[in-house]
């Protein structure tokens, strides 16, 4: 098969920071691996598309409730019709009017119309028809845009999925199920429009399906963020990379987790790769970085041994029977000194993510306390999570918390809760938990 | 991690004797009950237990069939050739097989020296391979033995004639990592010991044939022939010398590709150095490194504690205008604590080097030369540097180097690698003859602390001076020798000196036929640091001094003359 424009594909590296020095008997090895993709879209923004072309289909939350207030399906509304201007000429796509059943709005009969001014018109004009009214139940609307992707031969397959309440028609189990038989087919950003709507539901399927999560809580925005969304989909240049870990025998994976720009755990996302190998899904890639920690247990060795305990590779899938193209490998080495300055030194990369994760972890600890009524446990979660946000530099999240609780010594994690709090900064900062900083240049 | 006494090697579950250090079929080191640097076994699985890290050992020299007849592998032809080795010491004395070191074709390795334990005893006979020197009626006797014993281990402490024996037995052994092998590894039999041929496998397992072990690259033999749980080995213990383990040596280039892991015997070797299955670093070239020209020989260990080799060395002959020779030896350690040591020390090592293989057969003096040659080592070192201005952990090492040349002995040195004069008659008083760059040196000096109190303070090893960027006021010391009897320069780094630091230690350690086997010595030099822990990167260079026959105006003094210069 031919190899589709090289040149325009991203070129990856991947950077391994860590300390690879153990004390006798040490055991775990911490890693972060930057992967970083460039010479992609930025370089060829004007000319390309992706290799395979890309189709984005979007899910547009129609239930009775976005007509309260009447604003939020004025705002889907344009925010489609932005997007739809976004798109590329020659991209395959839909739109999907998700209620407690889905319906094709765009182009229908189970097809995909590809992007030129007058299909753009004419899924505009479509638009126009949207009425709320019905109930609630996103699998179905993932189910049928599962089923318009397949469809598609296109490289990079992408949903864009915007929702206004609770998945109150469904199962949470079926979503469940849903989301992991479309994981790996493809990706989707989710997006909840108001304060009504469940953050779990919206976070998981941004996380099984490698997308990212966010709250627009204004209706009045949701053009700029579905504008902004798409271009990003526009970028993608390579999708189903996986980042493979080769361990040694003996060695076990502790845990893999995306730390920038957020934090995912992929640890259970992995499939058998090989002898000693695993991928861990990365979804599709433009321009970007992103840096995943990984932590290795690897068998104990004596001083003065080195061992490999990863390599960390970024890999595409099998392209109509040629081997897997791996895109680029890093090391994750592992010796065993008696030094103890070198074996006790932690590195400044692994230290800060590993506070980006608590980071997270505190916000997540600490309003579910609060939801629950222990002002005691969620004022020290969140007085943690605003110690780690600031000694780290997360002026976003620092901004975050700061509507939520009343910050008196940030240094020292020193808060106490506002008594009230407005439903949408809670539920930005719990959306936005997991976003992350890069690590201090210094 | 350190391990109590095994009742079986960890590598192959060979039983074990008391005195044991390694095991005596796979060479897996037996975890000294002391030490925390006690190899422990690599890795949980019984397949990929490897020995610690002084195991596998690149070879100093293509002796790879050699490094084959190691332990594990018993039936390598390299076996015969082993008891070559053992011919030597016989404790009757004039064996008829005892190869010369021209029949062994490596000097290094001959037996004579061996033969006789001379006044060094205490330490010299440490490898006494005498541990080898059954006579040739003996090795009927010891045969039987290791059949009852079913232990090579065993079975070599018995062939250890009694003088021999004791647990100081074998490191020095240990100390020759890879170039007996080699020697040994010729492919002479020794006459009349064809038979052993057979017997060879007990001997390579001997425990204190460490050197078999070290010197088996990863290509080495054993790992073909599977894991350690392979049985092959065990079925040895009792066959008879006929029987040939199904062993083939390996082929090819040994850097080729699909080498097998040296640490668990499974996995091929990635084009990373790693091992694809266990993913072990394999020995690297600088793991241990030997060179040896007519007059000047050089070993260089990584040690046991240290992951990498980060000394570095250079040794040549060049001759002085007037056709007379001058040999060159330069030894550098890599400052650890800086970036890049490995690559410090072997710049300026090869550079200090070339500059008095220039200045020297132009006629410059040696003293001036060897000013300029530290001068031209700081600059190699100073361009590994980033060119960031106050870069932090520049690339740095220390350096010594000797020159004999024309009767008079030059030594150059800045930081704590050291050299010392050792006279081939030991009666003499041996002398160090630098003054290190130290914390420890310089609190005596200024007579603020005892030299014993100095030198077990933990600050003792900080160096004052080095070679490198960030380095202030570069000082290189020179000094000019004339002895006026022969003796050797042992030129070394800490890794050495540490476990013989006064002269006299060192003359003790350095055996007494120094002069005429200056690589074998600077194993044995080596073997004695790696015997006392080996913590560091050990390096030595052993330069024989001929003393100039005393002309018209003779230098009566017995000490060598010192002009330090700064």
């Amino acid at each position: 098969m031919a190899n589709f424009a090289k040149p325009s594909a991203p070129r990856f590296s991947v950077e391994v920071y860590q300390n690879e020095f153990l004390p006798e008997g040490g055991r775990d090895v911490h890693a972060i691996v930057t992967v970083t993709s460039t010479g992609g879209a930025t370089a060829t923004r004007s000319a390309a598309l992706a290799p395979g072309g890309s189709a984005v289909v979007i899910m547009l939350d129609c239930s009775g409730s976005m007509d309260h207030p009447p604003t939020k399906m004025r705002g889907a509304r344009e925010a489609t019709a932005a997007a739809i201007d976004t798109l590329r000429d020659g991209t395959s796509f839909a739109v999907i009017a998700g209620t407690h059943v889905a319906r094709e709005i765009y182009p229908g009969q189970g097809r995909l119309a590809t992007a030129d001014p007058a299909t753009r018109a004419r899924a505009k004009e479509a638009l126009r028809g949207l009425a709320a009214g019905g109930g609630t139940a996103i699998g179905t609307w993932l189910r049928l845009a599962d089923g318009l992707l397949r469809g598609s031969a296109a490289t990079i397959r992408h949903g864009i999925l915007l929702t206004d309440g609770r998945n109150e028609h469904e199962e949470p189990a079926v979503l469940r199920a849903t989301l992991d038989a479309c994981a790996g087919r493809f990706t989707c950003d989710a997006r909840g429009v108001g304060t009504d709507w469940e953050v779990k539901d919206v976070t998981d399927i941004a996380g099984a399906l490698l997308g990212s999560a966010d709250i627009v809580a204004d209706p009045a925005h949701l053009s700029e963020d579905f504008t902004r969304m798409m271009e990003n989909v526009m970028g993608k240049e390579v999708a189903d990379v996986s980042l493979r870990l080769w361990t040694p025998v003996g060695a076990e994976i502790q845990y893999v987790k995306q730390v920038a720009p957020s934090v995912q755990d992929l640890t259970d996302r992995r499939t058998a790769a090989g002898p000693r190998a695993g991928d861990y899904p990365t979804g599709s890639w433009g321009d970007e970085s992103r840096e995943y920690h990984v932590c290795v247990r690897v068998p104990g060795a004596s001083v003065g041994q080195e061992m490999l305990a990863a390599r960390a590779m970024l890999v595409m899938p099998p392209v109509a029977g040629e081997p897997p193209v791996t895109l680029a490998q890093g090391l994750v080495r592992a010796v065993w000194t008696d030094d103890l300055a070198a074996s006790t030194a932690i590195s400044p990369q692994v230290a800060h993510y590993t506070g980006q994760a608590e980071l997270a972890q505190a916000i997540q600890q600490g309003l579910e306390a609060r939801k629950l009524g222990d002002v005691d446990g969620a004022t020290a979660k969140l007085g943690r999570a605003v110690q780690l946000a600031s000694a780290s530099g997360n002026a976003g999240t620092a901004r975050l918390l700061a509507k939520v609780v009343d910050v008196v010594d940030a240094a020292a994690g020193t808060v106490r809760l506002k008594a009230k709090v407005a439903d949408a900064d809670e539920m930005t900062l719990e959306t936005r938990s997991t976003q992350t900083v890069r690590v201090k240049k210094t | 991690m350190s391990m109590h006494r095994l009742s079986g090697c960890p590598g192959c579950a060979e039983p074990l004797e008391e005195a044991d250090r390694f095991c005596g079929v796979c060479g897996h080191p037996i975890a000294a009950p002391s030490g925390p640097g006690s190899a422990a076994p690599w890795a949980p699985g019984p397949t990929t237990t490897h020995p610690g890290g002084t195991a596998p050992r690149p070879p100093g020299a293509p002796d790879a069939a050699s490094g084959g007849h190691d332990a594990t592998a018993p039936s390598v032809p390299g076996g015969p050739d082993r008891s070559g080795y053992a011919a030597p010491t016989p404790p009757g004395g004039g064996d008829p097989a005892r190869p010369t070191p021209d029949q062994q074709g490596n000097p290094a390795a001959g037996g004579p020296p061996y033969a006789q334990p001379g006044p060094g005893g205490a330490t010299g006979s440490d490898h006494t391979p005498a541990a080898w020197g059954p006579g040739g009626p003996g090795y009927t006797g010891d045969e039987q033995e290791r059949s009852e014993h079913g232990s090579a281990g065993e079975y070599a402490a018995r062939a250890v004639p009694a003088s021999a024996s004791g647990g100081s037995r074998s490191y020095g052994d240990h100390a020759e990592p890879a170039a007996p092998a080699g020697g040994y590894g010729s492919g002479v039999p020794a006459p009349g010991w064809g038979s052993v041929t057979s017997a060879a496998p007990t001997l390579v397992g001997d425990a204190d044939d460490w050197s078999g072990t070290p010197t088996t690259p990863a290509e080495a033999t054993p790992w073909q022939s599977g894991s350690a749980q392979e049985p092959a080995y065990s079925p040895q213990q009792g066959t008879g010398p006929a029987q040939e383990p199904p062993y083939s040596p390996p082929q090819g280039s040994p850097q080729g590709e699909g080498k097998t892991c040296v640490a668990c015997r499974a996995g091929r070797v990635d084009t990373d150095g790693y091992c694809e299955h266990c993913g072990h670093a394999q020995p690297r070239e600088r793991d241990h490194l030997e060179e040896e020209l007519g007059s000047v020989a050089a070993v260089s260990d990584r040690g046991l504690r240290h992951h990498r080799n980060e000394d570095s060395f250079a040794v040549a002959a060049t001759a002085l205008p007037d056709g007379s020779a001058a040999t060159v030896a330069i030894v550098c350690d890599g400052v650890s604590s800086a970036s890049r040591p490995d690559e410090a020390s072997a710049a300026a090592a090869g550079a200090a080097n070339e500059a008095l293989l220039e200045a020297l057969p132009r006629g410059a003096h040696p003293q001036e030369a060897m000013h300029d040659a530290i001068l031209a080592a700081a600059a190699a070192v100073n361009a590994l540097a980033p060119e960031v201005p106050g870069a932090q952990n520049a690339p740095a090492c220390t350096l010594v180097g000797a020159v004999v040349s024309g009767g008079v002995l030059t030594i150059g040195w800045v930081g704590d690698s050291r050299a010392y004069w050792v006279p081939d008659d030991r009666a003499a008083l041996p002398r160090r003859l630098t003054e290190d760059d130290s914390w420890a040196a310089q609190m005596v000096a200024a007579g603020l602390m005892g030299e014993a109190e100095a030198y077990a303070d933990v600050r003792a090893h900080a160096i004052t001076g080095w070679l490198g960027a960030d380095a202030y006021d570069l000082e290189p010391h020179t000094a000019s020798f004339k002895p006026d009897h022969p003796g050797v320069v042992v030129v070394c780094t800490d890794g050495l000196w540490n476990y013989a630091e006064s002269a006299r230690e060192m003359a003790e350690v350095l055996p007494s036929d120094a002069a005429f086997r200056p690589l074998h010595s600077a194993q044995v030099l080596v073997g004695h640091a790696l015997d006392g822990g080996g913590h560091d990167n050990i390096t030595v260079a052993v330069v024989p001094f001929a003393a100039v026959p005393p002309r018209p105006p003779v230098h009566a003094e017995t000490e060598p003359e010192t002009e330090p210069t700064s």
